[in-house]
């Protein structure tokens, strides 16, 4: 196991982020930074590399971001845990949550 | 690697500011009109001055295509009476849902006349408000021939006061036949649409810019309104726009009594930008207000209650019959056909409901039941009211890649078991806002306003339809009146009121300084007013700014933003109070109660009250119900040159 240096870090702020990148699929093209009414999102320094969330604690929840990504599977919305709604069969009664 | 503490461990080091940093460095734009805010009626108002063919400038703190409350999405085009399906006249119909106390009569008006005609540009523009793919063939309320979607809403009732419910038969239907005024809509194409015809026109628009001021003749207070200032919230450069005439579109204010450090973007039915900055720069200048007094309870919450559908009260959850746990059907109303759109339960019902609850009849949780729905309407509740709602677009995504199948799944209601919203947790700015007149002039020369930034203000169509209003109006001015000087003593003081959080690296941040103004309003402007505590409320909120507000400190652009936001709803909250003391008695509908005034809407103060400040000092008045006059002949006498919609290139 390598040793990572730890650094001395304040709590982060939850939830951490509304979204999740996959960095295979998204080629950085910044539209969900754009789009984002609140700028909860900056572009990535490295061209090409998912963006950063930067202000996750001001999302408004409003999926605009992974609505308007032009390639699919690169955003996915991540519910807070405290946002995931539930769903019942009708006919078995199993119950579900997002 | 995409958060923020990631790339911290990864690279060692922050990320650098992504944008170029233009502190204190100044553009300056002229243009015919501007318009501040790019929502619904900020885009309109851009679009209809633009066809007038003069220079239009929009501001927008977000970026238009997307912005504000209904940037992702609008599934109701509410009181569209003039649409050919409807059944009634839209000038009796303008009148009935006018006959609300403390309603903005002038609004309604030119909704029900015109927002048919918006709604037959948004299609030009390329929005879709028809089912144009036969996706909803066989649901109630399509039209095979027009396709258009008619919604069960206001069919027969409307109200969204339980205990209000009032059926009306209106002159203009007689037999009582479904009056037809709601459409169904594909909104999540509406805005993207707006953007482009504005960029097509040639509207400068300048997103990401955060209006701060109203500049106006000789930087006096009271006088004509010539231009504004903004700051770029990217990169921190100032902007200076000079106008013949402006138009205020920010809407009200959102969170006020509410905020969570942690979850800073809760907000009510408002986007998170939405922070009381035009009604504040309008008061700053001299223009008057009015219902800056009423509160609403808390609806549609994003982040916090209702953000899950939950069914009967929620709006956009048509036809979806409620069951308990296990499969009983609820006296809910459903907002459909079978109840002719009833919005909320009565309190009758309500009551009935609880009870049953406390005594065993209704097992908790309760459940939207869609598999009970017949396909169509499930599917036109499901994916084209859901889908395109707004917010609302993410909840049905998410769930549908998760496995959710409403032709076998119960959808979960969170009625009930989330409790109630507190009482002190009120809403401010769907009630109060800026007073205008049959021109949509505030009262001030050159300032006109539209959508939720005026009075009492109502929705989508609404603001749209106002915007398009004031868009022509404020063009007709701007071609009259000659350009003005702006004060360069007004630009500098501006100047320095909003650089100066950034000119510290500690003190106190923006969020601790927000939940401190929503912690005085809880206390002391809330569920049980007083002459002294609203007193104590507004000497808490003036010692907040005279020992806080000084401390404001913001690391960048973007935090020297929420920074100014605070500030305007610090002064917003003030305003409230300055007007909650002006009205001695309590109102009903202006959700409004004084234990030292407890009678409820006394004849004598059936008026509006209004506030604005002179010289510096506040001063309110009254103007007495129904101030705007008979509606259709005042409309009429105002727009004798309109000429519907837009058949221009
Ligand atoms: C979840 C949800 C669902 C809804 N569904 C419906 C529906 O189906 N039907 C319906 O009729 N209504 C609906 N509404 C309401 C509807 O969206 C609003 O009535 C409408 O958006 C109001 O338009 P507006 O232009 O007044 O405000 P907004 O559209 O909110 O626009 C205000 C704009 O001003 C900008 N702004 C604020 N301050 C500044 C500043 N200082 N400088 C520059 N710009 C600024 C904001 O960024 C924003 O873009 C819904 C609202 C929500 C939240
Ligand atoms: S997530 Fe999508 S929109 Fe965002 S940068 Fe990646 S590819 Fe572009
Ligand atoms: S959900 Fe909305 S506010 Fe949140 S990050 Fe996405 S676009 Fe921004």
């Amino acid at each position: 196991m390598t040793k990572e240096k730890l650094m001395a870090i304040p709590n982060v702020t939850t939830p951490s982020s509304p979204v999740v990148f996959n960095p295979d699929i998204c080629d950085g093209c910044n539209t969900c930074v754009e789009v984002c009414q609140i700028d909860v999102f900056m572009p990535n320094p490295e061209k090409g590399k998912p963006p950063i969330v930067l202000h996750p604690d001001e999302c408004w929840y409003g999926g605009c971001c992974v609505n308007e990504c032009p390639r699919p599977g690169a955003i996915e919305f991540k519910w807070a845990l405290q946002h995931r709604g539930y769903w019942k069969n009708k006919a078995t009664g199993e119950i579900h949550q997002i | 690697m995409s958060t923020w503490h990631d790339y911290l461990k990864k690279k060692g080091h922050p990320p650098d500011w992504p944008y170029p940093v233009r502190f204190e460095q100044e553009q300056e734009v002229a243009a015919d009109v501007l318009v501040i805010g790019g929502g619904i009626a900020g885009c309109w108002a851009a679009i209809s001055a633009a066809r007038q063919g003069l220079k239009v400038a929009l501001v927008e703190k977000g970026d238009t295509v997307r912005s504000g409350a209904g940037g992702p999405g609008c599934d109701h085009w509410c009181n569209a009476p003039a649409n050919p399906l409807s059944n009634v006249d839209p000038d009796e119909w303008a009148e009935h849902m006018a006959d609300r106390p403390y309603c903005n009569g002038i609004g309604i008006q030119i909704q029900c006349r015109e927002n048919y005609d918006c709604l037959l540009e948004l299609e030009q523009m390329g929005g879709k408000v028809r089912d144009t793919g036969d996706d909803y063939v066989g649901a109630e309320g399509r039209d095979d021939k027009t396709r258009l979607m008619i919604s069960p809403r206001y069919t027969r009732v409307h109200s969204y006061v339980p205990g209000m419910v009032k059926p009306a038969t209106l002159k203009s239907n007689p037999e009582n036949k479904l009056n037809n005024v709601v459409i169904r809509v594909w909104g999540t194409t509406f805005k993207p649409a707006l953007k482009r015809e504005c960029k097509r026109l040639g509207v400068r628009i300048f997103d990401r810019v955060m209006a701060t001021s109203l500049l106006t003749e000789k930087g006096e207070q009271g006088t004509r309104v010539v231009g504004a200032t903004g700051v770029n919230n990217r990169t921190g450069e100032f902007m200076i726009f000079k106008s013949k005439a402006t138009i205020l579109a920010t809407a009200g204010a959102g969170s006020i009594w509410l905020i969570s450090t942690e979850l800073g973007g809760y907000s009510n039915m408002m986007s998170r930008t939405i922070t009381g900055d035009g009604t504040v720069m309008a008061w700053k200048a001299g223009a008057e207000l009015t219902t800056m007094e009423a509160t609403g309870v808390l609806r549609i919450a994003t982040g916090l209650k209702h953000k899950w559908y939950t069914g009967a009260g929620d709006a956009s959850y048509e036809n979806v019959p409620l069951v308990d746990a296990n499969g009983k059907r609820l006296p809910l109303p459903i907002q459909g056909w079978e109840d002719a759109g009833a919005m909320v339960p009565t309190m009758d019902v309500e009551q009935k409901i609880r009870e049953g609850i406390a005594k065993g009849e209704y097992t908790l949780p309760f459940y939207g039941d869609f598999p009970a729905m017949p396909d169509v309407e499930r599917r036109a509740t499901w994916n084209l009211m859901l889908g395109e709602e707004s917010t609302t677009k993410i909840i049905i995504n998410t769930f549908n890649k998760a496995g959710y199948d409403g032709s076998r799944d119960l959808l979960q209601s969170y009625k009930y078991i989330e409790g109630n919203s507190l009482p002190q947790w009120g809403e401010a700015g769907y009630g109060g806002g800026l007073l205008v007149d049959w021109n949509l002039k505030t009262t001030l020369e050159g300032l006109y306003a539209a959508g939720t930034q005026m009075f009492s203000p109502e929705d989508h169509s609404y603001a749209a339809a106002t915007g398009r209003y004031a868009g022509r109006k404020a063009a007709a001015y701007a071609r009259e009146i000659g350009g003005s000087r702006i004060s360069r003593e007004q630009v500098n003081r501006e100047k320095a009121r909003v650089y100066a959080p950034i000119k510290r690296s500690d003190g106190m941040e923006w969020k601790e300084l927000h939940a401190g103004i929503a912690r005085a309003m809880q206390y002391y402007c809330s569920e049980f007013k007083t002459e002294n505590l609203l007193n104590m409320g507004l000497g808490t909120l003036q010692k907040i700014e005279k020992e806080s507000v000084p401390l404001l400190f913001a690391l960048d652009p973007h935090k020297l933003m929420r920074s100014l936001e605070d500030i305007s709803l610090l002064n917003y909250a003030q305003i409230i109070i300055h007007a909650s003391l002006a009205r001695k008695a309590s109102s009903m509908p202006l959700n409004f109660r004084r234990i030292d005034y407890p009678a409820m809407d006394p004849p004598e103060w059936r008026k509006y009250i209004t506030i604005k400040q002179e010289n510096g000092k506040v001063k309110t008045g009254e103007l007495p119900m129904a101030f705007w006059g008979h509606m259709k002949e005042q409309y009429e006498a105002h727009n004798k040159d309109y000429t519907g919609f837009y058949k221009g290139k």
